[in-house]
């Protein structure tokens, strides 16, 4: 509908890709050229956020379907260039947008060789991000759901940890793997359909036989990216080898990718499947809050301690989502958006103190709010909202979800709900050891409070936790329409179906 | 009558020009002293070009001297593809002929009448012909191993792929003469007239084993796969990257011709849900899929790396063919023009591999090479991500083509052993990627000669922007595909 106008879409996915050529066109030699190139980085980063800006403010939030869509023809052979957002993709575009700028600014001064690779590589996963969101042809989504691992590959294995190689190579092979079931569903899909264009694919009714099959290719792909118990090992290792920008992105975006999936593919494609299969991922996901909270306790590393605990909440999104009632889906979607800044706040308050001791081991601290009394503020309200404490981000989320899901099923909501009170333990744990007590440690005792740089960026990152803990209806408003159509056409399809095998 | 014979030699003005050229050649080189090398490669690779023009420019269906060749836009565009990568060929050639010293005329000589030999392949239209094209461009391609005679993996690996060679000469020759014996044809037509029309008794099928056999041993299928690692290894590089492109494509053409053409007739019994060729097929594309994968593991020299990994792709490509559809054909062209690409960009990296040494093979010796030398390893970075699949790049559409075609044809497990093969391939090439980037720089190379840089930027700016040409190149291959339909 708004094909005439400026392709907006197309502008917020490709500019990085800009940014990268004129970074690429830098020669990498002075401390003139790598202030440049940081500049150009960050700029484009933050331009791109503006823009993307632009694309939440246009978004009609009263239209449940694809706006701002963008077509043309391409590859052939049914693959097309067809871009658009709804209410459950555009907010991801701007969570994507938001968090780039912090991660440039993040490895500001970290990233001491290969700087111009560096950039170039956040960048061109910054393009790879925001276009799964936006895609609207399944081998579009799939090129630029599957693309994101080159960047991400070789900013885990170049400037990672020490055990970088070992932590890059599986999450690549996991990942990989995982997607690719996906690809063949999507040509299966293709054959059945004659179109890969999401939206005839999300009219088309597949049969029982068929949707039982897909849904299990595409939960193959998804259940890796999300990650869900018990394909979750790669992500801590790519977490605590990751440097701090990556891990930022990891945890930020790249998790997101397989429940956006759920929510664009497996649940409106794969009604009848979905419902017959939602008590597996029930099980699966109260594993995963559980258990990930359970071994997130026990954690030496901090980093460790987070991606455990990512896993934990990205269980309550699986279930919120395979729930299937409005409530459920708009916590979900909601409690990826917040965790998405939450847990991305974190690893960056991790990085803080990282880039001072150069180590992550719980036990090498303690008592540092003896001299990093801002430190400690900021740490303790991510702390409280990645509890889910009433008035943080974190809230609105697990509330939502774990009242649609109670409506579902009463057992599965109460073992979920026990995760909140772990994830109290664990993080309260975490914080106690780390931040209070007395400072007995030498080599603490030189540390300095937070710089400027860094307060620009937790600063914002911990206002944002705030205001959508306390007001969450801007985030809410635009998925609602979405989410609510979503619901609407999956009881749909459930009850037909439910009708016809009782008329046989 | 006598126009009727002029009309048909304008058909294969190509094959001529270059059957003459490589004579008068040979001639130039024996007269030339002094340079001759240097000389007759720039003359081979004047006459590769003017024939891709005229191949280009000349839309001309038919066939030739009765129906020995076939002159179709299926042969066209096969054979601008192999031209083209035998141009490649010779380019990357020069600087290594040199530095290992065979630069002898005879080298693009020889080159010369291996192609020659591999557009009769291509435009096959009977078993007489289809062999005698085959012999020449094995003849050529014996020396041609050999060539750096004073080396001893050089001559060694001649040797082997001479006797193995001749094995497979001898089992197609035994196919074709069984072939020949139960239908009493030799023409490709009306073979395939013949098995339409009745049940295929066990001797014609024992003749369909057999010729299958044989061609699957030019492309390198396993389990006629046993040469392959040897010859690569042992081969000058620059043979080797023209065994793995240019004489790949020529062996996949004429496969695919002999397929679809000949066996693609035949009925199925009742009791028998698939043709005797497509279980066949559908067995070698899982088994070179398969061990091609999981035997490139274990390498450490990246020239027998690579031909695991061609032995990889030969699956995918059959994968495409065993769906014996247009789209299968249509996806089997596609894959072998991205094959190309991504084949020489290797080669011409492999051949960039120089350093105080002299030329290297062993993967280790490219640890680090993101610090010494970004360009080539970037180049290189995505012809490994392209060759393992990964999206954005070309060889991500190849497979989507060939595994897409066969799961239209509803041959989805083939297509989801393909999958899980490329991810147990993709270890391997990540794991070159990770020692280019990953890990602490060694001796560094010699600065790249410009021929090879020529080669390595056009063909990692085909593989990288693949997603902006792939629309013209689709329905070109679709009109090549559906002119093998069209003889049935």
């Amino acid at each position: 509908m708004m094909t005439h106008q400026w392709p907006i879409l197309s502008t917020v996915t490709f500019l990085p890709l800009f940014g990268a050529l004129l970074i690429l066109m830098i020669k990498d030699d002075s401390d003139n050229a790598k202030r440049n190139i940081r500049n150009v980085a960050f700029l484009t980063t933050l331009f791109v956020f503006i823009l993307s800006l632009i694309v939440w403010a246009g978004f009609d939030n009263t239209d449940p379907g694809f706006q701002m869509e963008e077509r043309a023809k391409w590859l052939g052979g049914g693959i097309s260039y067809h871009m658009g957002v709804d209410g459950l993709s555009v907010l991801f575009v701007v969570l994507s947008a938001f968090l780039m700028p912090f991660c440039i600014l993040a490895s500001w001064e970290t990233i001491k060789h290969q700087l111009k690779d560096y950039m170039i590589a956040f960048l061109i996963l910054e393009t790879m991000t925001i276009g799964v969101f936006c895609a609207l042809d399944a081998v579009l989504f799939y090129i630029f759901f599957e693309a994101s691992l080159i960047p991400m590959f070789i900013i885990i294995g170049v400037w990672g940890g020490a055990h970088r190689v070992y932590a890059s190579l599986k999450f690549f092979l996991y990942t990989l793997l995982g997607s690719l079931f996906m690809l063949v569903a999507i040509m299966v899909m293709y054959w059945q359909t004659g179109s890969l264009d999401i939206l005839i694919l999300l009219n088309h009714k597949f049969s029982f036989h068929m949707q039982v099959w897909l849904w299990f290719a595409f939960l193959a792909s998804f259940a890796v990216k999300m990650p869900m118990w018990p394909v979750h090992t790669w992500l801590p290792d790519a977490h605590v080898e990751a440097p701090t920008a990556g891990s930022v992105i990891l945890a930020g975006i790249l998790l997101k990718l397989g429940g956006y999936g759920f929510l664009r593919f497996s649940l409106p494609m794969f009604p009848l499947a979905s419902a017959r299969f939602a008590p597996l991922i029930f099980t699966l996901s109260i594993i995963a809050i559980v258990y990930a909270s359970l071994v997130a306790l026990v954690q030496g590393d901090m980093k460790k301690l987070i991606a455990y605990s990512s896993v934990g909440h990205m269980g309550y999104v699986t279930m919120g989502i395979f729930a299937a009632n409005e409530q459920s889906v708009e916590g979900a979607i909601f409690q990826m958006l917040s965790h998405g800044i939450i847990s991305s706040a974190l690893f960056l308050c991790v990085g803080v103190i990282y880039d001072r001791m150069h180590t992550r081991e719980i036990v090498a601290f303690g008592g540092l709010i003896n001299k990093m009394p801002k430190y400690a503020a900021v740490f303790l309200i991510l702390t409280m909202a990645n509890i889910a404490l009433p008035g943080t981000a974190g809230f609105p989320g697990e509330f939502l979800t774990l009242i649609g899901v109670f409506r579902v099923n009463h057992f599965v909501a109460c073992i979920a709900t026990t995760g909140i009170v772990l994830s109290a333990l664990y993080a309260l744990y975490l914080y106690r050891r780390v931040i209070l007590g007395t400072l007995k440690k030498e080599n603490l005792k030189t540390f300095v409070d937070l710089s400027f740089r860094e307060k620009f960026i937790l600063y914002p990152m911990v206002i944002l936790a705030l205001l959508f803990g306390m007001y969450p209806a801007p985030v809410l408003n635009v998925i609602h329409c979405s989410a609510e159509l979503l619901v609407s056409n999956y009881n749909n399809a459930v009850q037909a179906h439910a009708g016809m095998v009782f008329l046989q | 009558m006598q126009t009727d014979l002029i009309t048909q030699l304008i058909l294969c003005v190509p094959e001529i020009m270059i059957a003459t050229g490589a004579l008068a050649l040979l001639l130039t080189g024996v007269f030339i002293r002094g340079y001759s090398y240097t000389i007759v490669t720039w003359l081979a690779i004047a006459v590769l070009v003017a024939a891709v023009v005229l191949l280009a420019t000349s839309p001309c269906d038919g066939t030739v001297f009765g129906d020995a060749l076939i002159i179709d836009a299926f042969s066209r565009f096969s054979k601008i593809l192999m031209l083209v990568s035998t141009i490649a060929v010779l380019v990357i050639s020069m600087s290594c002929a040199r530095a290992e010293k065979f630069d002898k005329f005879e080298f693009p000589v020889l080159i010369l009448l291996a192609t020659l030999g591999m557009m009769l392949m291509i435009s096959a239209g009977n078993m007489l012909s289809l062999y005698l094209s085959l012999e020449l461009q094995s003849l050529a391609l014996y020396a041609l191993t050999a060539i750096n005679r004073d080396n001893l993996r050089s001559t060694e690996a001649g040797l082997k792929y001479f006797i193995l060679g001749s094995l497979s000469s001898g089992l197609l020759l035994y196919g074709i003469s069984l072939l020949y014996g139960y239908t009493g044809y030799i023409g490709f037509a009306e073979i395939a007239d013949v098995i339409a029309k009745q049940r295929i008794q066990p001797g014609l099928m024992f003749g369909i084993v057999f010729v299958i056999a044989g061609l699957a041993f030019k492309i390198s299928a396993v389990p006629f796969h046993m040469w392959t690692p040897d010859v690569y290894e042992g081969s000058p590089t620059p043979v080797t990257a023209f065994f793995a492109s240019a004489a790949k494509v020529a062996a996949v053409a004429l496969m695919s011709r002999v397929i679809i053409s000949v066996f693609g007739a035949s009925v199925t019994v009742v009791s028998d849900s698939m043709p005797v060729w497509q279980k066949m097929i559908i067995f070698i594309a899982l088994a070179s899929m398969m061990l091609g994968a999981f035997a490139g593991i274990g390498q450490h020299n990246i020239k027998r790396l690579m031909a695991y990994s061609s032995i990889t792709h030969m699956g995918y490509v059959l994968v495409g063919l065993a769906a014996g559809t247009v789209t299968g054909i249509q996806s089997v062209i596609i894959y072998m023009v991205i094959y190309v690409a991504m084949t020489l960009g290797c080669f011409a990296f492999i051949l960039a591999m120089n350093n105080h040494d002299g030329y290297v093979e062993n993967i280790y010796d490219l640890a680090g090479l993101i610090r010494n030398n970004p360009f080539m390893t970037i180049i290189m970075t995505i012809c490994l991500f392209s060759l393992a699949g990964v999206p954005m790049l070309a060889g991500f559409f190849g497979k989507w083509h060939t595994l897409g075609a066969a799961v239209g044809a509803g041959f989805v497990p083939l297509a989801v052993v393909g999958i899980l093969s490329s991810v147990i391939a993709a270890f391997y090439y990540i794991r070159l990627i990770r020692l280019m980037w990953f890990d602490e720089p060694k001796a560094p190379f010699r600065d790249v000669p410009i021929d090879l840089c020529l080669v390595l930027i056009l063909s990692g700016s085909f593989i990288l922007f693949y997603i902006f040409f792939g629309i013209w190149i689709s329905p070109w291959a679709e009109q090549a595909a559906q002119s093998l339909f069209l003889m049935l």
